[in-house]
């Protein structure tokens, strides 16, 4: 899958958990999921689980580590569905 | 000195009318909240009634984003939420807004029996199949106790004391008295109290099977004997939740608010699961003394008392609770004062009963009547010979009320009673 691929399915997730004050605009790879877009860290765990279940993957304690931002999701995807 | 308190804003989401109006109406008119529930029949149930609040998809996001409805199987956590967004309504208080700081003087005791049921039990399947890792972020604020007053809490963005009690069946009359305190001592100048309870049959087996649930009425929900009748065979459990925004009557008049009721006090106590009292039976010398206790914490006199709102669950032991009142009260015959339940329209809602039931009664004082105490054509004789039976209405009457009482019992052997007035 492309980066690009991915990225197109991930934004909804990450849209889904963005605080009502935030707009979708502001999601772009670079943003930092917790500082820039202001998503509760609670809700960082329920991302895994909704990316888990739409590329039929598992994350590892130590992948959540590393998640900070969109380019670092679709790194994390890239990894587990080639 | 002790402030004086006020009630200025209700909210009730009852198994017979969601919101003040549509519950309002339904109590004058004796309209039952209690079903036949088909689940109940699969799972074995003796009782296969129930009584549930009905909330629409809709009514759900008027309360609640998309983001907190994600996952969210908490009935318990929704009625709170909505009883309780609607009573700060009705009070006109505006929550913080997401830039402000939270409102200090605004305080939540908001109870309940057991959060989240079956929130719970999806968590405990996962946990058994070996995938804690999949319970996602709201398995905790969902099933603690303290998850409807933490929700609440949020929303409305309060600063002072947020917390849940738990008393049983009595929950939503202490968080009443507890409340009161808290703004009778200047500790906080609007207190958001009330209880809830879910719904469905992870709540309710229990009292299934202990048997004080009634099994006689399950192809005929509608004629099922209700509080105070000699066929009473036990409750039909229910669900939903009460609340009411407490504040010093100081607050209230510079407010211009709506002024429903002032709490003129109360009590709470516990018999000790001594004398007759246990785990699941009252101690009636506790509950008489809790009575008379909240009169005397109420400078009231027993005569004042106009009505009666009583826990009176529809058990065999109704006329033991008539027995306490009457003696608590030295009153008897046609001296005694009105008295009615509303069970046999919502059933025993539990730990959300109190607040309910509390509403109804502050009603039932600001509006000047007593609803229809329903399915009591049959009075059970030990009541009717204690009391005169002109005081318990089959008919909703009008009546100006002044004083009334409330009272709540539950297991543990907990007792709680409060006094309110008309001003």
């Amino acid at each position: 899958m492309t980066s690009e691929e991915i990225y197109t399915k991930l934004e909804p997730i990450i849209k889904t958990y963005l605080p009502e004050d935030v707009s979708a605009n502001e999601i772009n790879r670079k943003s930092d999921l917790t500082r820039e877009l202001n998503i509760n860290s609670a809700h960082l765990v329920d991302i895994i689980l909704d990316i888990e279940d739409l590329f039929n993957i598992e994350f590892k304690n130590e992948d959540m580590e590393q998640l900070r931002n969109v380019n670092d999701a679709i790194l994390l995807i890239q990894q587990k569905t080639s | 000195m002790k402030k004086r308190v006020v009630i200025t804003g209700l909210g009730v989401v009852s198994p017979n009318g969601v919101g003040i109006s549509a519950f309002s109406e339904a109590i004058k008119k004796g309209i039952s909240g209690i079903a036949f529930l088909p689940e109940l029949r699969d799972l074995n149930f003796s009782c296969q009634l129930g009584a549930i609040p009905k909330i629409s998809e809709e009514k759900k996001r008027e309360y609640l984003s998309d983001l907190q409805l994600r996952n969210f199987n908490s009935s318990g956590i929704l009625y709170g939420v909505i009883a309780g967004m609607d009573a700060l309504k009705d009070a006109r208080i505006e929550p913080a807004t997401t830039e402000e700081a939270p409102l200090w003087d605004l305080g939540i005791i908001f109870g309940t029996g057991t959060s989240g049921v079956d929130k719970f039990r999806e968590a405990i399947y996962k946990i058994d199949d070996k995938n804690v890792r999949r319970l996602g972020s709201t398995s905790v604020a969902q099933t603690m106790a303290s998850g409807v007053s933490a929700y609440l809490g949020g929303l409305i963005g309060a600063g002072n004391m947020v917390t849940a009690n738990s008393s049983a069946c009595a929950t939503g009359t202490e968080a009443l008295l507890m409340g009161y305190e808290h703004i009778a001592f200047g500790k906080a100048k609007f207190m958001l109290c009330g209880s809830t309870s879910d719904s469905g049959p992870y709540i309710w087996g229990g009292f299934d099977a202990m048997k004080v649930t009634t099994y006689k009425y399950n192809d005929a929900p509608k004629g099922i004997a209700g509080p105070m009748s000699a066929d009473a065979s036990g409750f039909v459990p229910g669900s939903g939740a009460g609340a009411y925004l407490l504040e010093s009557l100081e607050s209230a008049q510079q407010r211009g608010a709506t002024i429903y009721a002032e709490i003129l006090g109360g009590a709470v106590n516990n018999g000790g699961q001594r004398c007759g009292g246990s785990m699941t039976a009252p101690n009636s010398l506790a509950i008489q003394k809790c009575i008379k206790d909240a009169l005397e914490d109420s400078n009231t006199e027993a005569w004042e008392i106009d009505y009666i709102n009583g826990h009176l669950t529809a058990t065999i032991k109704d006329p033991d609770e008539i027995e306490n009142w009457s003696i608590a009260l030295n009153r008897k015959g046609d001296r005694f004062p009105f008295i009615n339940s509303l069970k046999g329209m919502v059933g025993h809602c539990l730990a959300a009963s109190g607040s309910i039931e509390i509403v109804s009664a502050i009603l039932q004082l600001h509006e000047g009547f007593v609803f229809p105490n329903v399915n009591c054509e049959n009075l059970h004789p030990k009541i009717a010979s204690l009391i005169s039976s002109e005081k318990i209405s089959m008919k909703m009457q009008k009546t100006s009320l002044q004083t009334i009482a409330k009272a709540s019992f539950g297991f543990g052997d907990v007792n709680a009673c409060a006094i309110f007035k008309k001003i």
